[in-house]
């Protein structure tokens, strides 16, 4: 008996949903911590938060970052205190996604956004360059390079009004 | 309906050489590129029934719900590289698959799709021709002998790749291959009993006899059941798929196959399974007839592909559901169970017949009815014992329940 019930069971499968998704009509939505495309992040006036130390680059396991810094001035700044990323790179080939960076940056700029449709058909392609992972100022702010007033944006790393 | 009506006679094609000819080049070109077809969609069948039976879509995005999926894997196979490997035996290598896939395909040359039909030709007179290539009056003994030349090609890819994996599961294969050929041959002899005759269309014919009350599964199903189990076993699908396991096996004897060479062992099993569907359903589910093919003969091979259509899916179903038996277990079930039931069969059958012609159509009835009514009872009760001694230990085992709350409790 237990043979027919097994055989009604896989019967009833038929019946019910399936459970494939159907990509790329349907998306399975990803959950919130999901690691996938990096991101520079920007203050809310536009600087950009990356102050060019590499720690992330030192914290990659992969050596998929490079990180070259260049002095802000005041005419010319691009982040807030003495340095800036010039030059920021990550190859996605390299790249496992872990998140290590993120949990090294002290300024909170590279972070690993939702985005997992990175597709590319050569190997260059897949060095992402700053100008593709920096984050657009929001609608209305300025961008970078700013020109600000001296001795405002001496601080590389933001005043926390809560360390906590 | 569809005949000459009262302008002239009928030629029978078996009389007229053109006749013969060109009706037998046009039947085997055109059941070749059907068997070939057939091929073709009974894996995108299987794939896609596979697929929802375990919930979950098949292959469904190379073209319109899949239709192109066939297309896409010849193009595949033919484009991989076709390996030889060293040490292997060139030429039997070579030889093998076609050795399994010659067999798989000719054995439907003596299976008739249809009731004969008459056809008109530009000469004016109307010929009879079977539907089908040919039906000679030792068809079944056709069957029974081409499927055993599929199983050289077997044993023979297994031993000529130069690997202990194939070669294992190339005799593995042929050993369970030729097991379960004895109970298939006795099965098969029920129905022969039951038409009185070796030609296939004669047993399709026979089993009109009330429609589809008269099918031979009704007066024997014990011997139609071991049958499918047999054709099963034949052509080594679950579950007596284990001489190409890939877990167990690395995929047994076409283990050093790949490219055309693997698609023609692909094409051997497949087409092997729409073969054996055929002769199951010809010897036991009546074949082409059913209610209306006497009035349309051309109906015939429609209802005949339904029946080979839901013979597939079964097979299909079957795949889905149970695991793979071991061999052991696969050698004890074909000498130990079926060869003795399928004897039990056709002596059941072989009295039946000769009472009948002693007595008189009503014994058939009778014995069809006690039959079905044991064979139902007999499962039943099969059924339902092998669920209970997994459950229950059986009787004289010492069981000793123990509580873990009373252990904390007494502090042990």
């Amino acid at each position: 008996m237990n043979l027919i019930r097994g055989f009604v069971t896989v019967f009833k499968h038929l019946l019910e949903d399936k459970v494939t998704v159907q990509y790329p009509e349907q998306e399975r939505p990803v959950r919130e911590r999901f690691k996938g495309r990096h991101a520079l992040k920007r203050y809310d006036n536009g600087l950009e938060k990356c102050i060019g130390c590499a720690l992330c680059a030192a914290a990659c396991p992969a050596d998929a970052i490079w990180v070259e810094a260049a002095e802000n001035t005041d005419e010319e700044r691009y982040s807030p205190g003495e340095r800036y990323a010039k030059t920021y790179e990550i190859n996605m080939l390299r790249c496992i996604f872990c998140g290590y960076c993120e949990d090294a940056c002290p300024t909170e700029a590279i972070v690993l956004e939702h985005e997992y449709r990175l597709t590319f058909s050569d190997r260059r392609d897949a060095i992402y360059t700053k100008d593709m992972l920096i984050d657009q100022p929001l609608p209305g702010t300025p961008g970078t390079p700013q020109q600000t007033e001296p001795g405002r944006f001496t601080r590389s790393i933001p005043e926390m009004e809560d360390p906590l | 309906m569809f005949g000459p009506g009262e302008s002239g006679t009928v030629i029978e094609c078996g009389d007229n050489v053109t006749c013969t000819a060109f009706h037998a080049i046009f039947t085997s070109v055109l059941l070749f590129l059907v068997l070939l077809t057939g091929f073709a969609y009974t894996t995108l069948l299987e794939r896609r029934l596979l697929a929802w039976l375990q919930a979950r879509i098949g292959p469904n995005r190379a073209g319109p719900a899949g239709l192109l999926q066939p297309v896409a894997d010849g193009i595949k196979l033919i484009f991989k590289e076709d390996i030889t490997p060293r040490g292997a035996e060139k030429l039997i290598y070579w030889l093998a698959p076609l050795i399994k896939m010659v067999p798989a395909i000719v054995v439907v040359a003596v299976v008739p799709l249809g009731p004969p039909i008459s056809i008109p030709w530009f000469d004016g007179n109307w010929y009879r021709v079977t539907q089908g290539l040919t039906d000679p009056n030792i068809g079944v003994l056709w069957i029974l002998g081409i499927t055993s030349v599929g199983i050289y090609g077997v044993v023979l890819a297994g031993w000529a790749s130069n690997n202990k994996y194939a070669i294992l599961g190339g005799i593995r294969s042929s050993a369970q291959m030729i097991s379960y050929e004895l109970s298939m041959g006795l099965a098969v002899v029920v129905p022969v009993l039951l038409a009185g005759s070796m030609s296939v269309g004669d047993i399709i014919e026979a089993q009109n006899d009330p429609p589809i009350l008269g099918w031979f599964v009704f007066q024997n199903p014990l011997a139609a059941a071991i049958l499918f189990l047999a054709l099963l076993a034949e052509v080594n699908r679950a579950p007596f798929d284990l001489p190409e396991a890939e877990q167990e096996l690395t995929a047994g004897y076409h283990t050093e196959y790949s490219g055309m060479k693997f698609a023609l062992f692909y094409l051997a099993e497949y087409i092997g399974m729409i073969t054996v569907s055929m002769i199951g359903a010809a010897f036991y589910l009546g074949g082409y007839h059913f209610v209306l093919v006497d009035r349309f003969p051309l109906l015939g091979p429609l209802v005949y592909a339904v029946k080979v259509f839901l013979l597939l899916a079964g097979m299909i179903w079957v795949r889905a559901t149970l695991p793979r038996i071991r061999y052991d277990r696969l050698m004890q079930l074909g000498w130990k169970i079926m060869l003795p039931l399928a004897m039990v069969a056709v002596v059941w059958t072989a009295i039946a017949v000769f009472l009948a012609e002693e007595l008189g159509r009503g014994v058939t009835a009778v014995f069809a009815i006690v039959a079905v009514v044991l064979f139902l009872g007999g499962a039943q009760w099969w059924l339902s014992r092998a669920g209970h001694s997994v459950d229950e230990p059986s009787e004289g085992a010492r069981v000793e329940t123990v509580s873990l709350s009373e252990q904390a409790r007494s502090g042990r």
